[in-house]
């Protein structure tokens, strides 16, 4: 088993899931220069968190022509698994890997705070040892990350239980004062329609130690590192 | 040879930034306004010698493919 983490000019949360990889996944990893081609020897690739070509442009829209992401593609259409944290969820929407876009924040703040999840399906590699209606505390740490899409896109997203993640209070209720960014429908992490790539805006890496403050983000890992045994 | 693309985004899109920009134009007493909305605006030059439709199928091309996101952003071009 080998996780890879994408590297671009501006990334910075990379080292994080590098870290969390290594340490508390107990897994191999290694880092993948954006301008790198060949993901042969990777079966979960992380696209961090960060400020990708400084968000010139939108936030993503660069990224999305560096020469990883076309190999990306490929890679996700074999089935392979991607997690877009952040910056990564936004690079993923630009690339058309998720649908949907990630628009800046209702209330026009940068905003660096724990949050509470709620866990809206199983059926994912990356929930698959989370029961629906978890809650999960971790940080979101954005400008951009209020989730857009058309009517057409958000009722398929529900219908398909592509919605993974939305924002809650502490018992699970998803209400809109817990809502920190404006997200359609509270949403804070969607799939594609199979199953394998996520991108979420709140990030688990740095929720994977409780001396940070929770250690709920480690689930998630934990539940890619089972689908990758399983396919194995 | 000149292009000019002007990217808005679509109807019903919230733009909290023409909102706040909405609020402190009345707060210097235009009280007349009833909507900004911000949008991005790119002047691309070209090469001597490359012809308009070539030119705007150049324009159209990074305006379609990298300037907006389809999902909430419009584009227009414009020759000069």
């Amino acid at each position: 088993m080998k996780f890879g983490v994408v590297v671009f000019p501006g990334s910075n949360c990379d080292h994080d899931a590098y870290h969390v990889v290594s340490k508390s996944v107990g897994q191999p990893v290694d880092f993948i220069w954006h301008k790198e081609t060949d993901l042969s020897s990777f079966d979960a690739v992380i696209v961090p968190g960060g400020f990708s070509y400084g968000d010139y442009l939108r936030a993503g829209a660069l990224a999305r022509f560096s020469p990883v992401m076309a190999s990306l593609k490929d890679f996700a259409a074999k089935g392979k698994f991607v997690l877009g944290i952040c910056n990564g969820f936004q690079i993923l929407c630009e690339a058309g890997l998720l649908p949907g876009a990630l628009r800046r924040n209702a209330g026009l703040h940068f905003i660096c705070k724990h949050v509470n999840l709620r866990v809206e399906t199983s059926n994912s590699p990356f929930t698959s040892g989370l029961e629906p209606g978890t809650v999960l505390s971790m940080p979101i740490a954005h400008a951009e990350g209020n989730f857009t899409c058309d009517d057409a896109t958000y009722s398929s997203l529900e219908e398909n239980g592509q919605i993974i993640f939305r924002y809650s209070d502490e018992h699970g209720n998803v209400v809109e004062t817990a809502n920190p960014n404006g997200s359609r429908g509270n949403i804070a992490g969607i799939s594609n329609l199979d199953r394998n790539v996520l991108g979420m805006m709140p990030h688990p890496e740095r929720a994977c130690d409780d001396l940070l403050g929770s250690s709920d983000g480690c689930d998630i890992f934990r539940s890619l590192t089972q689908a990758i045994e399983k396919v194995q | 040879m000149k292009a000019k693309v002007y990217v808005t985004l679509k109807k019903g899109v919230l733009d909290p930034q023409g909102k706040a920009i909405h609020h402190s134009a009345e707060l210097i007493g235009l009280s007349q306004l009833a909507d900004i909305r911000q949008g991005k605006y790119f002047e691309i030059s070209f090469s001597n010698g490359i012809g308009e439709a070539e030119a705007r199928e150049a324009a159209e091309t990074i305006g379609r493919d990298m300037l907006a996101n389809p999902v909430i952003e419009d584009y227009r071009v414009e020759i000069e």
